[in-house]
């Protein structure tokens, strides 16, 4: 970490937001704030678009995709209406994921709060309760920690429920739950009951939603034993990610973010489930492995254009699986380009940059040519103020300024 | 919050709306009189929402609006009915005859004013009755309401409950022994444990806490079965994973007990819930105890079963103790049961003690569940008559005095003994033959599992998930590495 900043006084795009020592942190915090750029909006850009439109061709009839690769700058005006598929935002596309499965199999059902007769706070599950009836599609009282557990019973004697929680940050109130009960009972007994659930909630620093609604739960969770995650990105990998969940026997914990749910793209009409531990190749390259996952994916593609006009190519990896990582993917682009970049939205301490960092030490430590770099958020609760919670967020111009550092 | 949650999907959802019986909870607009307003009904969580048109509504122009029935679809199959507790009668179409200004309708229902100025007391005036068959010298008491039981059933019930106090003590004495690591008894709740069970179904789920050793018992379990669990060896359905009597069984319905306090209890609910979805003819159990009463599980998942309708016999063994708490210091309310009507549960109190009593009840609570789809609570009153555990001593908190009463007369199995002998289907000769044929099998049975060895160590790293991910297989390889490399440090009880 402490070759970024050699060259304090050059490295002025490197705002103060991201979390370093303390002591670089004073020294560069002055002079980066007059220069920072201004804010941007990443959500909705048509750079988002193309970048998550190269990821997958169209028209595939394959039902099991894996590791879809990207095609370097896809031009934009080729994906129109004559591409075959269908165009829909990635809200919808977990709707449909979860709607096909539901149509599947009669034992899948949802629960959470709002999620029947209003459809849901972020409308995931809207229309469902009309089709499958308000049994089917559960509202439940405000009782994390037990309707976690009704879901596990249910789990336990034959059902496939899916658990909403309305923000990830209240499944802390499941921890015990979700700990003790989901990720152990399958082996404490011995295998005779499983516990096929899946998880889900949108969480991560959204637009001032205060500190209590911007949690990111996969640092707490990533440690608990007999369970997945998973985090998608865009419409492809959301509907694909949520059906191969319903379907997998483990525990599954589907980490949502609560600005990507308007991203629109078009997604194949044939049925597809994605793998669960797979990562996805977002854009490759041949100078420095970039790592990321969820809503920072569209940073780095931000950033990876701005890197690509000052001549870098960056490999953009989005890693999906949070736990297990997809270490052969990342390690065969590690043997490639020898730097690493890890861009993630989680706290600095524990999370699932600091575990990636650790894994990726262990076992690739020979094919580095620079430390691990890992860009977080820092170390403290969202704020509240729109100019304060920008800056607890990597920005893509401290992604282009890592690049450059690490690719002296 | 998201802007999503104001979009339009509301008026989406009131043309989909297909039900004519629903009346949603909805906020009452109150600028206008209550007797004279014509509102609709309107949907909850929307700000200034429009009224609708009537169209759809079972219109009574008044007040149904915002009576709390329970917003249903009629397309559904194994819905819930469309009255909660709360709900006001069918004859709420009519306005109430007493002057409108008595009554308002707040959501929830309708509510009767007072002028007066009370709080509902804190005393308790008089406790809830506990229902009872059998007196202490196991005569019936005047009685009419308890289930017949054959002498096939009877004899049955007190054998396996003298098994299952034969099985504690010994089983007991083999962790004082350091033959087993831990050991949790029953005693003094042989009735609760052998009388519920009896009185439910094979297909009926049991969510234990820890101390329902005895519903296992009857349902088959073998003694040599539990045996190797309290040996966590290699025939260990549990695979030696867990402490000893954390027992489990897929075939005979009854889930692996997890340490967790109450954990089980919204487990329970779920399960209910799932087979309501698929129509079973059958319901969930769940045992916890007056300590497990206080966890927030507890409270929500009596909650949700009530709202949701489940087929759910929630029973709580009263023993009077939570280790060393007393219940004077876990609640100041009239037990348990007083919570279930809280919840809009139908709830009772048994007398624990009481083999009939507590067959009686759970047998009717499990059609009540089943038949009316509804929780049903049961307060079953008892005494902690043994330790809490075998890491408990507990003369260190009580009276030996205390202990030694409940162990006397009011002992289960010493009254229901009475019961049967009087009716001429039990002998001194048979106790006696029994106790021994079940002492004999247990030393059988611990010797056996003793002798048995432990599970592999591959079984340390499978079941975590369905199949073994790499870092799983890599942890692995590098423990086996090391136990080769030193061999010679690595039990030899346990196989590679």
């Amino acid at each position: 970490m402490a070759s970024i900043f050699q060259g304090v006084g050059a490295a002025t795009a490197l705002s103060s937001s991201t979390s370093f020592d303390t002591k670089k942190f004073q020294l560069s915090s002055r002079r980066s704030l007059s220069e920072r750029k201004p804010s941007f909006v990443v959500v909705r850009s048509s750079a988002a678009k193309k970048d998550s439109g190269s990821s997958r061709t169209g028209g595939r009839a394959d039902h099991l995709v894996t590791n879809a690769v990207a095609t370097k700058s896809e031009n934009p005006a080729a994906s129109t209406a004559s591409k075959p598929g269908h165009e829909l935002l990635l809200f919808e596309a977990l709707r449909e994921g979860l709607e096909e499965e539901m149509e599947r199999d009669a034992r899948v059902c949802v629960m959470g709060e709002d999620v029947g007769h209003y459809g849901g706070s972020y409308k995931v599950t809207k229309g469902l309760a009309e089709k499958y009836g308000d049994l089917r599609v559960l509202d439940t009282p405000i009782a994390e920690n037990s309707f976690t557990g009704m879901g596990i019973g249910a789990a336990m004697t034959g059902l496939r429920p899916i658990i909403e929680g309305m923000n990830m940050g209240f499944l802390l109130l499941a921890f015990n739950q979700i700990s003790n009960n989901c990720g152990m009972l399958h082996y404490t007994s011995g295998g005779q009951f499983k516990i096929p659930v899946v998880i889900r909630g949108p969480g991560g620093v959204g637009r001032q939603l205060g500190a209590e609604h911007s949690q990111r739960l996969e640092s707490y969770f990533q440690s608990i034993p007999g369970i997945q995650m998973v985090a998608c990105s865009t419409p492809y990998n959301a509907k694909g990610l949520m059906k191969a969940a319903i379907r997998s026997d483990n525990p599954v914990i589907l980490f949502e973010h609560v600005l990507l749910y308007n991203l629109k793209e078009r997604i194949p009409d044939e049925e597809y489930v994605l793998s669960l531990e797979e990562a996805e190749m977002v854009r490759p390259g041949e100078h420095v492995t970039i790592l990321t996952y969820s809503r920072m994916r569209y940073h780095v593609m931000q950033a990876a254009k701005t890197l690509v006009n000052k001549g870098y190519d960056p490999e953009v990896i989005d890693i999906r699986s949070l736990k297990p990582f997809d270490l052969y993917t990342i390690g065969n682009s590690i043997k490639k380009t020898h730097r690493v970049l890890i861009v993630e939205e989680c706290m600095r301490t524990g999370g699932i940059g600091a575990s990636l960092t650790a894994a990726i030490t262990e076992n690739f430590h020979d094919y580095l040519d620079a430390p691990i770099v890992c860009l977080s958020s820092q170390d403290v609760p969202t704020p509240y103020a729109g100019t304060l919670e920008e800056w607890t967020v990597v920005q893509p111009p401290q992604i282009v300024a890592a690049v450059e550092q690490l690719c002296r | 919050m998201a802007s999503s949650y104001f979009s339009k999907s509301k008026a989406l959802i009131m043309q989909n709306l297909k039900s004519r019986k629903f009346l949603t909870l909805g906020f009452v607009n109150r600028t206008s009189s209550v007797t004279t307003s014509q509102f609709p009904p309107h949907l909850i969580k929307t700000i200034s929402f429009p009224p609708l048109p009537a169209r759809n509504y079972e219109s009574s122009s008044r007040i149904n609006s915002s009576i709390a029935f329970a917003r249903c679809f009629a397309s559904v199959s194994g819905g819930r009915g469309a009255h909660t507790a709360t709900s006001v009668s069918d004859d709420v179409d009519q306005f109430c005859t007493e002057s409108p200004s008595q009554e308002v309708d707040f959501p929830g229902g309708k509510v009767k004013f007072t002028p007066k100025l009370t709080f509902t007391s804190k005393t308790i005036e008089e406790r809830v009755p506990c229902y009872r068959v059998l007196n202490e010298n196991g005569d019936l008491i005047i009685d009419s309401d308890s289930v017949e039981i054959s002498k096939e059933l009877a004899v049955k019930m007190y054998t396996d409950m003298v098994t299952l106090q034969v099985m504690d003590t010994i089983f007991y004495e083999a962790q004082r022994q350091g033959r087993i690591s831990f050991y949790l008894t029953a005693i003094g709740e042989e009735a609760i444990n052998i009388a519920s069970a009896a009185a439910l179904n094979i297909n009926d789920f049991v969510f234990p806490q820890y101390r329902e050793a005895g519903v296992l018992l009857w349902r088959g379990f073998t003694l040599q079965e539990f045996a190797n669990q309290l040996f966590g060896n290699k025939y260990d359905y549990g695979k030696g994973r867990q402490m000893p009597i954390h027992y489990g069984s897929k075939k005979l319905n009854y889930i692996t007990v997890a340490s967790t306090v109450a954990t089980q209890v919204p487990h329970a609910v779920g399960a209910a819930y799932s087979m309501k979805m698929e129509k079973k003819d059958s319901c969930t159990v769940t045992y916890f105890g007056d300590g497990g009463s206080s966890t927030g599980d507890f409270h929500a998942a009596l909650n949700f079963a009530a709202v949701m309708e489940a087929p759910v016999i929630f029973f709580c063994r009263n023993n009077g103790w939570a280790i060393s708490t007393p219940v004077r210091d876990q609640f100041r309310s009239d037990g348990i049961v007083v919570k279930g009507n809280a919840y809009g549960v139908p709830s009772i109190r048994v007398d624990g003690n009481d083999v009939l009593a507590v067959y009686s009840a759970v047998h009717q609570a499990r059609k009540m569940a089943i038949q009316e789809q509804t929780p049903v609570l049961i307060e079953a009153l008892t005494y902690r008559a043994g330790h809490h555990s075998t890491s408990d001593d507990s003369t260190k908190y009580r009276s030996l005095d205390e202990i030694e009463w409940w162990r006397g007369d009011q002992n289960p199995v010493k009254r229901f003994r009475k019961f049967i002998e009087n009716k001429g289907w039990w002998s001194e000769e048979a106790e006696s033959e029994h106790r021994s044929n079940i002492r004999k099998q247990l030393s059988q049975a611990i010797q056996a599992a003793e002798r048995v060895e432990k599970p592999s160590i591959g079984d340390l790293f499978s079941d975590v998930y369905d199949a073994s991910p790499k870092n799983l297989r890599e942890q692995e390889s590098f423990l086996r590495k090391n136990i080769e490399k030193h061999a010679r440090d690595y039990p030899t009880d346990v196989p590679l």
